[in-house]
């Protein structure tokens, strides 16, 4: 029988000649603008194969939560044999080590903490690795800790790491940054052999040039990455396929996909490890094989669900202090559906909306949600548009009002800046897939910042002095508007040259030490870098401004002169409420910081970029914050991401959503996260009724300029039974800022603050 | 009925309606789901000229805490929440009642419709017929409370008897037929003519008070005579039983206990054998 071409019945385009996925998708996608009438349930073999995880995920929970660590083994793309969860059964291979939900040991990001997790959980971490990664090698951790120790500026004036002070948290100097997303499409496409020979190409041009800083890294890194590229097709061959050729079929081209994906999660345990964009392209592949009559949508529907599964079972060894930021072993598979083609601008950019993109796949990839039931991974993202067609609108509503397992962005509003071929990294951060990356940088603690202020420059729990020279407030008995504000500004823009000169040592030691050189392996030679900045209780700030200036806040200081309360008289306007006297104040707050952020240049000529997202960290923040003039009490959580206080959203939902949506994208370019909760009987009616409420609900606020939004249609009372009974909720999903967990996965402590939240709820 | 004894001032009626220009606005729910069809801004009147012993807004009745505005600053603060009608949702006027306030009510009224936006009346049509025939142009659905079919029961329940409320219901139910008579006409003539206005009811289910058979079988009787969208079944709750102790006043209805989920599926299924269309929370 005579060999397929893989290629065999796409349309010709610029794809053929260069590396341009998009090019490729654009030319062959058919979008679908039916409904949900035309998927399958799952196969016999999907319904073992998940029954097996199923499991093996109970058992991982009844463990405490990590089934096992393989701690001989420093874990890259080719370091472990092949590993099955049902190899009869499943039609999509691969596992991270060489047994499921196993979890690698990945020292390069910093061998202590990974020798510490491994003791906490009960193994004991091999002598070999500790010799090799403390004496041979060096860490991304060790190197950015001989700058901390040895650098004046990251010292407060009482002596100790600025980074201890919590203000600037969670940054990646102790474990690796993720939020990095590799173009796995170019291996379906192209084969390793032709990236490989690609790859090649670039280095030999640079290597005919001037060899200065700048072409010796490249240089470097291309090497690396030619070497990756090697390994990730030599994994695959250990399971049986050959990667270096282009798939041939639907289920080469998942394969293929997650051969490349899996490699990247193999070598890296980066916070966020996202999929990119892998909808419209998978299509393309199943509308031929569907065609041919070479697969059945039920076969297709298998291969979906099967990868999902393998998606659903990434994992990585994560210190418990890492936890309590980012509760729930969350990994973001963030995974985007829909969207519109962009018809002119370079790339699409600018582009006006062309043809939408929804295909079948997309919804197939939904549909997983009812075929193994709702999960908190892959992080699946709607790419809401205003002319999406009305169907898909409809059935992704009702998956999430069914799951509470999605999030939606607004395509309309990042179309404009990434064009139609980005993905979304972690859970708000958008980039154009193959072209674009980022410099993740965490989050600072804003309420803090103002305290430091008022206590004139003291921490306002320990008494330490932190900033050095700060005159106190001349009104100390009442905080005036004014005076607070103006010098809080001030004092934003000593924060940005700390934040941003902590982030280049970051990332100058992560590209040195921790490079990601599959996942960059499969972006283009040259790329666009952002670097990535967040700030934490934005809420908080805004409303503690608001009370100064709409109502009196009277401090109450303790005998170290240091505020330790607030006595608020009179009502302000609080953030959430749709009211401009505060909404101002919180567009103002984004505005400064990233104007201030940008005033200090960045590694490698990074673009800065800001997010409102706090991931469960908002938990932690609120525990290491003393009381707020806004009248938060001492360690009271702050709200997740951008949302207005708990309970403060007055005036219903929508008004609540007006204020967020408010919020400029254009100074916030890393994402403005929304958690947004609403009990079913407040929804609507009927379920019929929920799913249309609902995607009118998104049509409004994304055209209103919204930006992200996490939707949870769920009741208190059912959180408060899983709070009890967690053995009777093992898939029970919710959103919080920015990603999806299984709520009998979080803390206590973390539990608590979900079922504090404002939920929309009103009866009849 | 023996929580008809002793009523104090307060569960007494005042039918005396206020017509002034300038609205005594109680507050806004931004996202309305469940007062009309789609997604709603829902404004809450103040006052209203019952006193359901029932009543879930007692706190909206006394005229004390109200915003005062004028139908364009409340037509404004409409504006801010368009985009999330879509094809279905629109305006509910509701409260208290919001035929206490005639004057500001087609007011109101009138600015929504001329910008197209769908309108809903959350009414317990205890007014004049002059007074729908005020707002009759203006609104696209009618959402009618129809409380008791005996009328002492009723006054005993609402403070006021209720011939008034029925016969109001059966001229409004005229004036609508009419209307579409006439409109089927310019139909005829004329592609597009505007959708007719339209009645729903809406019935609360309170055990041994409106669920009894004789009581079922006027609403039935009552429903046959009237042209109508459909009937909402709304069980009788508590949640509304703070603002009454809030307030510092006495609940009369203190011993009653919500339907059961049963009992309400059994009116929903008559109501349905009937032929009529009824709307129940799942």
């Amino acid at each position: 029988m005579a060999k397929l071409l893989p290629h065999r019945g796409f349309k010709k385009g610029k794809w053929q000649t260069s590396i341009d996925v998009r090019d490729f998708i654009l030319k062959n996608y058919t979008s679908y603008s039916g409904d949900e009438s035309f998927l399958e349930k799952p196969t016999r073999k999907t319904v073992k194969v998940w029954g097996k995880t199923k499991q093996l995920l109970n058992r991982e929970f009844k463990k405490g939560g990590v089934l096992g660590v393989d701690t001989k083994t420093a874990s890259t793309i080719t370091s472990h044999k092949p590993g099955y969860i049902d190899k009869t059964n499943e039609s999509i291979v691969g596992v991270q080590t060489d047994k499921p939900l196993v979890r690698g040991l990945k020292p390069g990001g910093g061998i202590r903490l990974a020798e510490k997790t491994c003791e906490l959980l009960g193994h004991k971490p091999d002598p070999k690795l500790h010799d090799i990664f403390t004496k041979y090698v060096t860490t991304h951790n060790d190197s950015v800790f001989d700058i901390y120790s040895s650098w004046d500026e990251f010292r407060t004036p009482a002596g100790k790491f600025f980074r201890s002070e919590g203000i600037i948290t969670g940054l990646p100097d102790n474990y690796s940054r993720g939020r990095i997303i590799g173009d796995y499409r170019r291996v379906a496409l192209y084969g390793l052999d032709k990236l490989i020979a690609e790859r090649q190409a670039d280095e030999a041009r640079i290597c005919g040039a001037y060899m200065n800083e700048e072409n010796l890294n490249k240089r470097v890194e291309f090497h690396r990455q030619i070497k990756a590229l090697k390994d990730m097709k030599e994994m695959a061959a250990s399971y049986g396929h050959d990667i270096g050729r282009p798939a041939g079929d639907v289920r080469e081209a998942i394969q293929w996909i997650y051969f490349a994906y899996l490699a990247a999660v193999k070598e890296q345990d980066g916070a966020a490890m996202s999929m990119g964009r892998i909808d419209a392209f998978i299509d393309i592949y199943a509308e031929r094989d569907l065609k041919s009559g070479k697969y059945s949508e039920k076969e297709v529907q298998q291969f979906v669900d099967d990868f999902v599964i393998k998606l659903r079972i990434v994992r990585h060894l994560r210190h418990p202090e890492y936890d309590a930021l980012f509760a729930g072993d969350p990994t973001w598979v963030t995974c985007v559906l829909g969207g519109m083609r962009a018809v002119g601008g370079a790339g699409g950019r600018g582009g006006k909306a062309g043809r939408h993109m929804v295909t079948k796949t997309a919804y197939r990839l939904l549909h997983t949600l009812t075929n193994l039931g709702p999960a908190p991974e892959p992080n699946l993202t709607v790419l809401w548009a205003d002319k999406l067609p009305e169907a898909f609108k409809k059935y992704s509503s009702k998956v999430a009002v069914a799951s509470s397992s999605l999030q939606f962005e607004n395509d309309d509003l990042m179309r404009k800046y990434h064009g139609d071929d980005y993905g979304i990294a972690c859970c708000v951060s958008a980039m154009t897939i193959g072209e674009e990356m980022q410099f993740f940088g965490a989050r600072c603690n804003l309420p803090k910042l103002l305290l430091l202020l008022i206590n004139g420059g003291r921490n306002e729990l320990t008494g330490d002095l932190v900033v050095d020279g700060l005159k106190p407030l001349k009104n100390r008995k009442v905080l005036e508007y004014k005076e607070v504000s103006e010098r809080f500004y001030k004092l934003m823009d000593w924060l940005a040259k700390k934040y941003v000169e902590t982030m280049n040592v970051i990332h100058y030691m992560h590209d040195r030490h921790h490079y990601e050189n599959s996942q960059m392996a499969l972006h283009d030679p040259e790329i666009h870098r952002f670097m990535a900045f967040g700030m934490a209780g934005m809420s908080i700030v805004a409303d503690s401004l608001s009370a100064m200036k709409h109502a009196k806040v009277r401090p109450v200081y303790d005998k170290r002169g240091i505020a330790v309360d607030f006595k608020i008289t009179g009502a302000y306007p609080a953030f959430g409420n749709d009211d401009k006297r505060v909404d101002n104040i919180a567009i103002e707050l984004c505005k400064k910081f990233t104007t201030a952020l940008k005033k200090y240049p960045t590694y490698r000529g990074a673009e800065h970029s800001l997010s409102l997202l706090t991931i469960t960290a908002n938990v932690v923040y609120g525990k290491y914050t003393g009381a707020t003039p806004d009248g938060r009490k001492a360690h009271e959580p702050f709200a997740p991401g951008a949302n207005p206080m708990h309970n403060r959203d007055t005036k219903g939902a929508l008004a609540s959503l007006n204020s967020i949506a408010k919020l400029p994208y254009a100074y916030c370019r890393d994402g403005i996260s929304n958690t947004f909760s609403i009990a079913p009987q407040t929804l609507g009616k009927t379920s019929e009724m929920r799913t249309d409420n609902l995607a009118n609900m998104l049509d409004g606020y994304f055209e209103n300029g919204g930006h992200h939004i996490n939707v949870n249609v769920l009741d208190r009372e059912t959180l408060e039974d899983a709070m009890k009974n967690p053995e009777k909720y093992p898939q029970l999903t919710i959103r919080v800022s920015g990603y999806a967990v299984n709520f009998i996965k979080l803390t206590k402590e973390q539990q608590k603050e979900v079922i504090s939240r404002t939920f929309h709820k009103k009866f009849y | 009925m023996a929580q008809c004894k002793n009523l104090t001032k307060t569960d007494k009626a005042k039918v005396r309606p206020i017509n002034r220009a300038t609205g005594m606005i109680h507050s806004f729910e931004t996202f309305g789901a469940l007062d009309g069809p789609g997604v709603r801004f829902v404004v809450f009147f103040e006052g209203c000229p019952l006193r359901c012993a029932y009543c879930h807004n007692r706190d909206m009745l006394d005229m004390k805490n109200y915003l005062k505005m004028s139908p364009k600053a409340l037509i404004e603060e409409v504006h801010k929440y368009k985009a999330y009608f879509g094809k279905s949702g629109g305006v509910t006027v509701s409260g208290g009642d919001p035929v206490f306030q005639p004057k500001f009510l087609v007011e109101f009224l009138k600015l929504c419709k001329k910008e197209g936006i769908h309108v809903a009346l959350d009414t317990s049509l205890f007014t004049s017929e002059k007074v729908i025939e005020s707002v009759l142009p203006y609104t696209d659905l009618f959402m009618i409370s129809l409380k008791h079919f005996d009328s002492d029961t009723h006054k005993c329940m609402t403070g006021v008897p209720n011939e008034r409320i029925l016969s109001n219901v059966r001229f409004l139910s005229r004036a609508l037929s009419a209307s579409d008579a006439s409109n089927k006409k310019v139909a005829q003539q004329k592609r597009g003519a505007k959708s007719r206005t339209k009645i729903r009811f809406r019935y609360v289910v309170m055990p041994g008070v409106t669920d009894t058979k004789e009581n079922l079988h006027a609403l039935v009787e009552f429903l046959h005579e009237v042209k109508f969208e459909l009937i909402e079944l709304l069980p009788y709750h508590t949640y509304g039983v703070y603002k009454w102790k809030k307030l510092g006043l006495k609940y009369r209805l203190k011993d009653m206990k919500p339907p059961t989920p049963k009992s309400i599926q059994k009116i929903k299924k008559m109501l349905e054998k009937e032929g009529f269309k009824v709307l129940l929370t799942e």
